[in-house]
C-alpha cells in the first residue's frame, strides 16, 4: 500500500489537496444551495484527509491515518445533523436557498 | 507581678458553664421561642441565668482570693510572634462582677416575667436579655483585652436592641441609635488603645500588658496615651462627660433593661476595665488626673440636672450618671477597690430603684411623669418601702449600703484633695435631695392623676415584688462587707480584691492616712449633709407642698437651663450632628450624584453605543457570514506565513 502511494511524488498530493480544498471553499462561498454547501464542506474535509494519509505514508507514521478515521466519524455525524436541519428547514420554507434564511439578524 | 495560677480542673467546668448557660438560653429562645408557650420562654431565660449564678457562687466558695483560674480554650489569632488566645480567667475581681451580674441579672429576669407579661415581644425580650448576660459575662471573664472587647461590643449591641425594643416608636429608635453611635466613639478609643498595646507590647493579655508596662517609667508617653484611649472607651460605655447624653435617652427601653443594663451592669464595664488595668493607670498619673476631673465633673453636672427632672426614670438616669462619676472619681484617686465597692452597692440599690420605678409605672399603666403621681405610698406599700430603702441607700444614710461605699470614696478624696471632697460632698447632698424629692412627689401627698387611673392603681404581682424585697435586703446589708477600718472592722471587700488591686500599689503615691478624729468628722459631716438635704426636700415638697412647674410655665434663666439639661443635646446637635448632615448632603450632590453617578452612567452609555453599532454586522445573510469567516482565516494564514 505504501509503495503504491509512493509511486506518485508527494508534491502532487499536496497540489491535489490544495486544489480540492480551494474548490470546496469557492463552492461554500459562491453557491446558495445549502445542500451543495454541505457537500463542499465535505470536500474540504476530505482534501485534508488525503493530505494526512499521504504524509502518513511518506513518513511511515500511522498517526495521520488514525486521525483520518476520527475526521470521517465526525464528518458523518456532522452530515447527519446538517441534513436533518436542512430537512426541517425545507419543510418550513420549501427552499434550501441560504439567502431565504435571513430572519435571525439584529 | 507573679501570678500564682492554680489549674484547678474542678473549677473549669463551672467557669465554662457561667457564660455558656445564658448562651444556651439565648439559642433555645432565639430559635424555638416562637413555638414555645410564653410562660416557658421566660423561665428558660431566668433559669439559665440562675444556673450561671449558682456556678458563680460555687466558684466564689471554692476559689481562694489570691488564686486565679486561667482557661485558654484555643489559640484564636496568631501572627508573627504574637498569639491571642480565646481564653477566660477567673480571679477575685471577676468573681465579684460575676456574682453581681448573674445575681442581679437573675432577679431582673424574674421581675421581667411579671413586667413584660402582656408585651407582644415577650420572647424576643428574654432572648435579648440572655444574649446580654452572655456578652457581659464574656466581658468580665476574658483574659485579654480582645476578649473583653468582644463582650464590650456585644453588650453595646444588646443595649441598642433593648433600648429600641419598642421599635414602632421612632423616638425610641433614635434613642437606640444615639446610644449606639456614642458608644462607638468610645469604642474607637478602646480599639486604638489595643492597637498601641499590640504594637508596643506585642500582647493583649492583661498580665502581659501589665508586666510590659511595669518596665516603663511613670507617666511614660506610651502609657499615658494607652490609658487615655482606654478611658475614652470607658467614657462612652460608662456615660461620662462628654459622652454621657445617651444614657438618659436610653430610658426609652423597658424598665428592667434600664435596671439591668443602664444602671447595674453594662455601664459599670468602664469601671471594671479601669480596675482590670489598674497597673497601667497607676503608671500614668496624668491619666488618673483626667479620670478624676472627668468623674468629679460628671458627678456634679448630672446631679444638678437630676434636681429638676420630672420623669421618674430620667431622675434615676441622671442619678446613675452622677454615681458613675463618683466611681470614676474614686478610680482617679487611685482607690480602685473603693470604686469597685461602690459599683457593687450601687448595683444593688440602683437596680432596686429602677425596678421600683417600674413597679410604679406598672401600677399607673405607663405614666412616668412624677407631677401626675403622688400619694402612691398608700396603695403600693411594698414598692414604697423598698423604694424608700433604695433612696436611703443612695443618699448615704447609715447603715444602708450606699453609706459605706460613698463614705469610703469621700474619705479617700479628703486624704488627697479636700477640694475634690468638697465637690463630691455637694454632689452627694444633691443626690439625697433629688432622690427624696422623687420619693415625696411619688409616694406622699395626694394623687394628682385622673380618677380613672386612680381606680386601677394596684400593687405588682409577687414575681415583681420578690426581687424588690431581695434587692432591698441587699441594699441594707450590702455595705457590711466593707465596714470602714476606722470603726475597728476589717474591710473584707478590699481584702478580697487586694490580690488584683495590690499590683498597682507600688506605683501609686503614698497618701498620708487620716487621723481617726478626722475620719469621724468626715462621716458625721456626710450624714448631717445627707439628712439636711432630705429635710430640705421634705420641707419643699411635703410641708410646703410645692410641685414642679408644668412645661409651659416660664422659669428663671438658670432653672430653665437645668430643666433643659443645659442644652447639651442641642449643643451637640449644632456642633456635630448638623455639620455632619450638611457635609453628607454636600457629598451627596458633589460626589455621589456628580462623580459616581456620572462614571456609572457614562460606562453604561458607552457599552450601549458600541453594542448598537456593532450589532449591525449581524445582517442575517449566511453567505456574508461564510465570506467573513473565510477571509478571516485567510488573513490569519497570511499573517502566519508572511509577517
Amino acid at each position: 500500500m505504501e509503495n503504491t502511494i509512493q509511486t506518485i511524488p508527494q508534491n502532487w498530493y499536496l497540489l491535489l489537496s490544495a486544489f480540492l480544498f480551494c474548490i470546496g471553499v469557492m463552492g461554500v462561498l459562491m453557491r446558495r444551495n445549502a445542500i451543495i454547501i454541505l457537500m463542499c464542506i465535505e470536500l474540504m474535509l476530505n482534501s485534508v484527509n488525503l493530505l494526512l494519509v499521504s504524509f502518513s505514508a511518506y513518513k511511515g507514521n500511522s498517526d495521520g491515518q488514525v486521525f483520518v478515521f476520527f475526521i470521517m466519524v465526525v464528518a458523518a455525524a456532522e452530515v447527519a445533523v446538517g441534513l436533518a436541519l436542512l430537512m426541517s428547514i425545507y419543510r418550513n420554507v420549501a427552499s434550501t436557498d441560504i439567502n431565504v434564511l435571513n430572519k435571525l439578524k439584529w | 507581678m507573679t501570678e500564682n495560677i492554680l489549674q484547678d480542673t474542678a473549677l473549669i467546668t463551672p467557669a465554662l458553664l457561667v457564660p455558656l448557660l445564658p448562651l444556651i438560653g439565648f439559642i433555645i429562645n432565639g430559635l424555638a421561642g416562637k413555638r414555645l408557650p410564653k410562660s416557658i420562654t421566660g423561665w428558660i431565660a431566668s433559669l439559665a441565668v440562675l444556673g450561671s449564678f449558682i456556678c458563680s457562687v460555687s466558684i466564689f466558695n471554692a476559689l481562694d482570693a489570691t488564686n486565679s483560674i486561667n482557661i485558654d480554650l484555643f489559640n484564636w489569632i496568631t501572627f508573627g510572634n504574637t498569639s491571642i488566645a480565646f481564653g477566660l480567667q477567673v480571679d477575685s475581681l471577676t468573681t465579684t462582677m460575676l456574682l453581681v451580674v448573674s445575681g442581679i441579672g437573675f432577679l431582673i429576669h424574674l421581675y421581667s416575667i411579671g413586667y413584660m407579661h402582656d408585651d407582644e415581644g415577650f420572647t424576643r425580650f428574654f432572648t435579648y436579655l440572655n444574649l446580654f448576660i452572655f456578652f457581659m459575662l464574656i466581658l468580665i471573664m476574658g483574659n485579654n483585652y480582645l476578649m473583653m472587647f468582644i463582650g464590650w461590643e456585644g453588650v453595646g449591641l444588646c443595649s441598642y436592641l433593648l433600648i429600641g425594643f419598642w421599635f414602632k416608636n421612632d423616638a425610641y429608635n433614635d434613642a437606640a441609635k444615639k446610644a449606639f453611635v456614642m458608644n462607638r466613639i468610645g469604642d474607637l478609643g478602646f480599639l486604638l488603645g489595643m492597637f498601641f498595646m499590640l504594637f508596643h507590647f506585642g500582647t493583649l493579655d492583661f498580665d502581659g500588658v501589665a508586666n510590659a508596662a511595669a518596665g516603663l517609667d511613670s507617666n511614660h508617653i506610651l502609657i499615658v496615651t494607652i490609658t487615655l484611649l482606654l478611658f475614652v472607651g470607658a467614657m462612652g460605655k460608662s456615660a461620662q462627660i462628654p459622652l454621657y447624653t445617651w444614657l438618659p435617652d436610653a430610658m426609652a427601653g423597658p424598665t428592667p433593661v434600664s435596671a439591668l443594663i443602664h444602671a447595674a451592669t453594662m455601664v459599670t464595664a468602664g469601671i471594671y476595665m479601669v480596675v482590670r488595668s489598674n497597673v497601667l493607670f497607676a503608671l500614668a498619673p496624668h491619666t488618673l488626673d483626667v479620670v478624676l476631673i472627668t468623674g468629679v465633673a460628671t458627678s456634679v453636672f448630672a446631679a444638678v440636672i437630676g434636681l429638676m427632672q420630672n420623669d421618674i426614670k430620667k431622675v434615676l438616669a441622671y442619678s446613675t450618671v452622677s454615681q458613675l462619676g463618683l466611681m470614676f472619681a474614686a478610680l482617679g484617686l487611685g482607690a480602685f477597690s473603693s470604686g469597685m465597692f461602690h459599683v457593687v452597692t450601687h448595683a444593688f440599690f440602683k437596680a432596686l430603684l429602677f425596678l421600683g420605678s417600674g413597679s410604679v409605672i406598672h401600677a399607673l399603666h405607663g405614666e412616668q411623669d412624677i407631677r401626675k403621681m403622688g400619694g402612691l405610698g398608700k396603695y403600693i406599700k411594698i414598692t414604697y418601702f423598698t423604694f424608700l430603702i433604695g433612696s436611703l441607700a443612695i443618699s448615704g444614710i447609715p447603715p444602708f449600703a450606699g453609706f459605706f461605699s460613698k463614705d469610703e470614696i469621700l474619705a479617700k478624696a479628703f486624704e488627697q484633695n479636700p477640694l475634690v471632697w468638697g465637690i463630691l460632698s455637694i454632689s452627694a447632698m444633691m443626690t439625697a435631695f433629688y432622690m427624696f424629692r422623687l420619693v415625696y412627689l411619688t409616694f406622699n401627698g395626694n394623687f394628682r392623676g385622673t380618677e380613672e387611673t386612680k381606680k386601677h392603681i394596684h400593687e405588682s404581682p409577687a414575681i415583681m415584688t420578690t426581687p424588690l424585697v431581695i434587692l432591698a435586703i441587699l441594699s441594707i446589708v450590702g455595705g457590711f462587707m466593707g465596714l470602714p477600718a476606722v470603726l475597728g472592722f476589717t474591710h473584707r471587700f478590699a481584702a478580697y480584691l487586694s490580690h488584683v488591686t495590690d499590683a498597682s500599689k507600688e506605683f501609686l503615691p503614698h497618701a498620708h492616712h487620716l487621723s481617726h478624729a478626722t475620719e469621724y468628722a468626715l462621716i458625721a459631716t456626710a450624714i448631717i449633709a445627707a439628712i439636711a438635704a432630705i429635710l430640705y426636700a421634705r420641707n419643699q415638697y411635703v410641708s410646703k407642698g410645692n410641685l414642679p412647674v408644668s412645661d409651659e410655665q416660664a422659669l428663671p434663666v438658670l432653672q430653665k437651663a437645668i430643666v433643659n439639661k443645659f442644652y447639651v443635646d442641642e449643643l451637640y446637635d449644632k456642633l456635630f450632628v448638623k455639620p455632619i448632615q450638611v457635609l453628607s448632603e454636600l457629598f451627596l450632590v458633589l460626589v455621589d450624584k456628580l462623580i459616581i453617578d456620572l462614571l456609572v452612567n457614562a460606562t453604561a452609555w458607552f457599552v450601549g453605543l458600541t453594542g448598537r453599532t456593532i450589532r449591525l454586522i449581524q445582517t442575517g445573510n449566511t453567505g456574508f457570514y461564510i465570506f467573513a469567516m473565510v477571509s478571516g482565516m485567510i488573513i490569519l494564514l497570511v499573517i502566519r506565513l508572511f509577517i
